[in-house]
């Protein structure tokens, strides 16, 4: 008897030692005041037409998100918006996560969805319909994921295999070109992929060979498989550790990495490293506000920010992608040694969506069993 | 009554802070693996186990925590006995040195085992790479110091005068290390093998990158089927096997603790710590060398090497990088973010030494009735849970659970150190509970005869022999948080980055630069881990001390 009088006296402290807890780990949050209270006419229009929101932003991003610290702090003061960033994890986390907590948004605006998971984005309805009017519709239009306008393209890039071009030189082979050339005996053992179960790339590769090979996609990876490819657990370990390009001069000359790579290897004026523009899959970057937002009009704000010229020519140092509007300057390095494919392998976003699961399922148990 | 009332409350407040940032979210999440669409269903059950792969993946877990733990401890024993009761010039240095592992990133120790077992690594030639041998090499590495630490703490209190009397009474040298210092030893050998089994069946990206592709334990496929399937039922059936294994390994850390936990003499002083000598350690002080710098330091010197090799030789360029945003790669100078770090940090170490200091408290304490000590056994159990339960079932538990005022903190900073603090609190009461159990229950009758209050039995007695487990307790719970990752991941705040978030952002990136920059800021991770262990070991109280 007195033992459970006890575990009842336990738990009534419990109760109540969790509601003090918590109000006084929570207070510090509630209570942070926005960098410059009303000091723009911008800041003072979001706060008195949005009063639910505080005049808060909370922006969730995928853990590559990252812009100059100056260009965020103008939108802070330009908007008078107090901005918190959450980034939970790559492109499918942070996919999932918003449709875990559709019930009560983790945020007001999204960026980083991309197109292998625009499809279940736009399937479950964690988006809603927002019109950007700061990128030109050309440019929209071109990298669409569906004419519902719940998605703002903010960047993409190609996902192409990268080549050690002095390992071909040195060892007398011709640097190989199409999808094709890869299951030829003198490609055996020199490609390292990353897996598409675990790494945006790996996925974004496996969805290049669907668009490519279309139903014929499996006996390509098992002819792949035969021919000695490697796959590697993310993109860390396929380019710094398994390539023979990079810092660390590992065995394989032909790896999985972006079209822009190159760019950053560049010594002396020249790149050790080429991409092989026939390989690729045109990946692209999505913004959009969150169904439920208690701060859409913010969220529009962000997005308008996220397209904005200084943005956009922000985008290709920061997170090594092409920004969406086309007439954004390009680095000069990117002119040279960046260049995009003519003719990527696509597949739409819906079909991605209704089949990426069984594919990745299936590339699973033909190629690492 | 009151002092009944004192020790409620004290194991009250703990295991609140334990429900609401842990248990409930990740009952939660797992409910809603039952409850799909509303209504309970075993479907996921059904499918997750009529898979091969599943079982495969479930004897991959146990046999790979299995063989860390067990090759964990047997190097570890020895180096607790170097490292804690001899004494050599440079002893701090090496204590130092062998937690720097707990810090590392594993995407860089992944890096760095990694490049030393392919074809052209420097080890290529032996045909380690994919193999278990690794795998159990680099979980070693990662606990090698939680056993040599734990050991060492209760080694080192350890009144030498019940072995000088097996000696003197006859006993060899082995007899009396068998009989007398191993069963002296156990409680603290039983802790520490139960944290780092915990610890290698939850390993993650090390295992991943070493074992390649198809390999695979319960964390990587719960990973897996939460972040990139969303996935929930498959998920559910494989966190509560999880839960299982957990549950089990704890229940049989506890037998074995209960069995051979007892009194121990105990001194606060280090006058049975004695100077090194040849015919009696020259063997230990052999194996804990080869170990040191064959499994801690050659892997770590990749790492050295990688952040040292610049476009034109050797050269530190990417170490005075560290004051720069890297070219534009990170959203703030490196330096930031170890002030970040350091803050986080602070406030998770304070939040886990004080709630893992009242669990300690509470769970030594010695109920006269059965169902008392049961149930302080569970309270024990239930705080190394953390351990064992994926980081991913945790996060994505906090998003559907503290979703609203007045815990609305998915968004909040504050969930960081919070996160930090549940994986510090089982380690500092692993370090904390050997030391208080092995307090001869008679010092405090004593004390109380004499008419000490019971405050004043629990500051002189308990809180004088603790002293210098707190030392290693507060360094333990500092690197867990400096070096934590998993939880912090999904917490992650872009424009606010710890150290090892941004380590995880350069080596993510292409060229020489932002892969250089982020091994050199993983070095001044590990040497910021090394100079925390050695001052930590410094925090000893004068009264403590005898000299």
């Amino acid at each position: 008897m007195p033992t459970i009088r006890r575990t009842t006296l336990a738990l009534a402290a419990a109760a109540v030692g969790s509601l003090a807890l918590a109000s006084c780990v929570a207070a510090p949050a509630t209570t942070s005041t926005p960098d410059a209270p009303g000091a723009t006419p911008a800041g003072t229009t979001a706060a008195t037409r949005a009063p639910a929101n505080n005049g808060k932003l909370t922006v969730v991003t995928h853990d590559s998100f990252n812009l100059s610290e100056e260009l965020l702090d103008t939108f802070k003061s330009d908007s008078g918006l107090d901005v918190t960033f959450v980034a939970p994890g790559d492109t499918g986390t942070l996919t999932n996560q918003l449709v875990l907590t559709k019930d009560s948004p983790l945020g007001d605006v999204v960026f980083g969805i991309d197109n292998t998971f625009a499809g279940r984005a736009l399937d479950e309805g964690i988006v809603a319909p927002y019109e950007a009017t700061t990128i030109p519709a050309a440019d929209a239009d071109a990298l669409q994921a569906d004419d519902s306008n719940r998605l703002t393209p903010i960047d993409f890039g190609d996902v192409c295999l990268n080549a050690d071009t002095a390992w071909f030189e040195s060892n007398g082979k011709a640097i190989p070109e199409t999808l094709d050339d890869l299951v030829k005996p003198e490609y055996k053992d020199l490609l390292v992929v990353s897996n598409p179960a675990s790494s945006s790339p790996g996925l974004a590769f496996l969805t290049a060979t669907v668009g490519a090979k279309g139903e014929g996609w499996v006996d390509y990876w098992t002819q792949l498989k035969d021919n000695g490819v490697l796959v590697a657990k993310d993109w860390t370990e396929a380019y710094s550790v398994q390539f023979s390009g990079s810092t660390g001069k590992g065995p394989r000359p032909l790896v999985l990495s972006y079209s822009t790579s190159p760019a950053f290897e560049v010594v002396d004026g020249a790149a050790p490293t080429q991409s092989l523009l026939g390989t690729c899959f045109r990946q692209v970057e999505y913004a959009g506000v969150i169904e439920g937002a208690a701060n859409p009009e913010g969220a529009g704000q962000f997005i308008e920010f996220l397209l904005s010229p200084e943005v956009q020519a922000d985008i290709p140092g920061q997170m090594y992608m092409y920004p969406a509007v086309r007439a954004t300057e390009l680095p000069e390095e990117w002119v040279k040694f960046a260049p995009l494919s003519d003719n990527p392998h696509t597949v739409p976003a819906d079909e991605i969506a209704a089949k990426r699961d069984g594919w990745i399922r299936t590339w699973t148990s033909t190629v690492v069993g | 009554m009151t002092r009944r009332v004192g020790w409620t409350l004290a194991g009250a407040l703990p295991l609140a802070f334990l429900g609401i940032f842990f248990t409930w979210p990740v009952a939660t999440l797992v409910a809603r693996g039952f409850f799909p669409d509303g209504v309970f269903t075993l479907a996921g059950f059904q499918q997750v186990f009529s898979e091969d792969r599943t079982w495969r993946v479930i004897g991959t877990t146990l046999a790979q925590a299995a063989a860390g733990t067990v090759v964990a401890v047997l190097l570890g024993v020895p180096g607790a006995w170097v490292l804690h009761r001899t004494r050599f010039p440079g002893r701090w240095l090496v204590r130092a040195v062998v937690t720097i592992p707990f810090v590392l990133p594993s995407v860089v120790v992944g890096v760095a085992f990694k490049s030393l077992v392919i074809s052209t690594g420097p080890l290529g030639h032996l045909g380690l790479d994919r193999s278990f041998a690794i795998i159990v090499a680099s979980l070693v590495f990662f606990n090698y110091a939680l056993v040599v630490r734990t050991v060492g703490a209760l080694w080192a209190s350890l009144d030498p005068r019940t072995e000088q009397a097996a000696s003197v009474l006859g006993a060899s040298p082995t007899r009396v290390f068998l009989t007398v210092t191993l069963r002296a030893l156990f409680p603290a050998i039983a802790s520490a093998a139960a944290l780092v089994f915990l610890f290698c069946a939850s390993a993650y990206g090390v295992v991943m990158v070493l074992g390649g592709a198809g390999y695979g334990t319960i964390e990587t496929e719960i990973w897996f089927l939460t972040t990139q399937l969303l996935d929930l039922t498959g998920a559910a059936a494989l966190s509560i096997v999880q839960l299982v294994v957990v549950g089990a390994s704890l229940i049989v850390a506890n037998r074995l603790q209960a069995t051979q936990a007892r009194a121990q003499r105990m001194r606060t002083d280090s006058s049975n710590e004695s100077p090194w000598r040849f015919r009696r350690d020259i063997g230990p002080t052999l194996l804990t060398a080869a170990v040191v710098l064959g499994l801690l330091l050659f892997p770590m010197s990749t790492l050295v090497i990688r952040s040292l090799t610049t476009a034109s030789g050797l050269g530190l360029d990417h170490y005075s990088n560290l004051a720069t945003t890297g070219g534009g790669t990170l959203s703030v100078p490196v330096w930031e973010a170890v002030g970040n770090s350091l803050r986080t940090a602070t406030v998770a170490t304070v939040l886990a030494l004080v709630l893992g200091l009242l669990v300690s408290l509470v769970v030594s304490r010695n109920p006269r009735n059965e169902l008392g000590r049961r149930g302080l056994g569970l309270l024990d159990a239930a705080f190394m849970l953390p351990l064992g339960v994926s980081a991913v079932t945790v996060g994505f538990g906090f998003l559907i659970t503290l979703n609203r005022p007045p815990l609305d903190l998915r968004s909040s900073m504050v969930l960081v150190p919070i996160a930090q603090a549940i994986v510090a609190l089982p380690l500092v009461v692993r370090v904390l509970l050997p030391v208080l159990r092995a307090i001869d229950p008679r010092l405090r009758e004593a004390a109380a005869v004499l008419g000490a209050s019971p405050g004043k039995v629990l500051r002189d007695v308990d809180l004088a022999f603790l002293t210098r487990g707190l030392g290693l307790a507060t360094g333990f719970a500092f690197a867990t948080s400096l070096g934590e990752f998993g939880a912090t991941s999904f917490l992650a705040r872009p424009d606010e980055p710890t150290l090892p978030v941004v380590v995880f952002r350069l080596i993510g990136r292409p060229g020489l630069e932002n892969q250089g920059m982020g091994m050199a800021a993983a070095v001044l991770l590990a040497v910021g881990c090394a100079l925390v262990m050695a001052l930590a070991e410094r925090m000893r109280p004068e009264e403590a001390t005898t000299w």
